[in-house]
């Protein structure tokens, strides 16, 4: 069995996934949990890349990684919370929280058992689904309506947080 | 890639947001959690578009038949979900983050212990 380049960096990937996932609920200092928050976005948008789906990494990138988490750091600077305002808490509630999610995650997993594992993804020839070109033809013809609606949806969104933030 | 190592992958990344969300007490860390189980969901149903799409593509290619542009578009769905929970999870983070400005102004604190006085 040879290790393909792609193997490599599924693996590296993968790990730089789940640590930076495990720090943003470990760090104390929210800002902290936001960078790392950052790091995640990004091997994630690296496994996109890596299943050649680039318009979704280039949207991961610029509109989770750039605009939403942004505005996590502009909220947290605002409120001035870059401090560890965390209060000191019981820990039973972390180890509670610990075995619930890794029940879960045991769960799930164990779920798969007698999945057939034998559908994988290889790159095939002319499998470009994932490239703007194909994806922008399906998303102006066949989901247009949904993409029309999506626009009402930031409007609505917008003039509610106009009227939930304003000073009454 | 085996499919079954980008579910575990996922499964792994949406448990690591759920013990966030059960253990954190910070209303904004309960949020970027939250974040990271949509993110987790939108990787799965990528690698399941790929995997269809691949799928499509070389069982025409072994039947020998044309492959056309329907073959081509095969798992296109998937991509298009994802790009619509980014859009929602846009629109989700603005009136999210707008609630907790709010209440920090109203109670001074983003911490979830406070916000008990339905209880009372």
């Amino acid at each position: 069995m040879t290790i393909t380049i792609t193997q490599i960096l599924f693996w590296i990937l993968s790990v730089a996934a789940l640590f930076s996932a495990l720090m943003v609920i470990t760090s104390k200092n929210p800002v902290h949990s936001v960078l790392w928050l950052i790091a995640t976005f990004f091997s994630i948008s690296g496994h996109y890349i890596l299943l050649s789906a680039q318009f979704l990494a280039v949207v991961n990138i610029i509109v989770y990684a750039g605009a939403i988490m942004v505005l996590f750091l502009f909220v947290i600077m605002l409120m001035n919370l870059n401090r560890e305002t965390e209060p000191q808490k019981n820990r039973w509630i972390k180890m509670a929280g610990a075995i619930a999610g890794g029940c879960l995650l045991l769960v799930l997993v164990a779920s798969l058992k007698n999945v057939e594992s034998a559908s994988t993804i290889e790159d095939v020839k002319g499998g470009d689904v994932g490239f703007i070109k194909r994806l922008g033809k399906e998303l102006f013809s066949t989901y247009v309506v949904p993409f029309e609606i999506s626009s009402i949806l930031f409007l609505s969104a917008m003039v509610g947080a106009v009227v939930i933030g304003k000073k009454e | 890639m085996p499919i079954t190592h980008y579910i575990i992958l996922s499964l792994a990344l949406f448990s690591i947001g759920i013990v966030g969300v059960l253990t954190r007490r910070n209303a904004i860390i309960i949020f970027m959690c939250i974040e990271l189980m949509l993110n987790a969901v939108n990787l799965l149903l990528v690698a399941f578009s790929k995997m269809h799409n691949y799928a499509a593509i070389k069982a025409a290619a072994d039947q020998k038949l044309p492959i056309t542009e329907a073959i081509l578009n095969t798992g296109s769905e998937g991509q298009i979900f994802v790009f619509f929970i980014m859009v929602v999870a846009a629109a989700e983070v603005t009136v999210g983050l707008a609630i907790i400005v709010m209440m920090y102004r109203n109670i001074h604190s983003v911490d979830v212990n406070f916000l008990n006085r339905l209880k009372h």
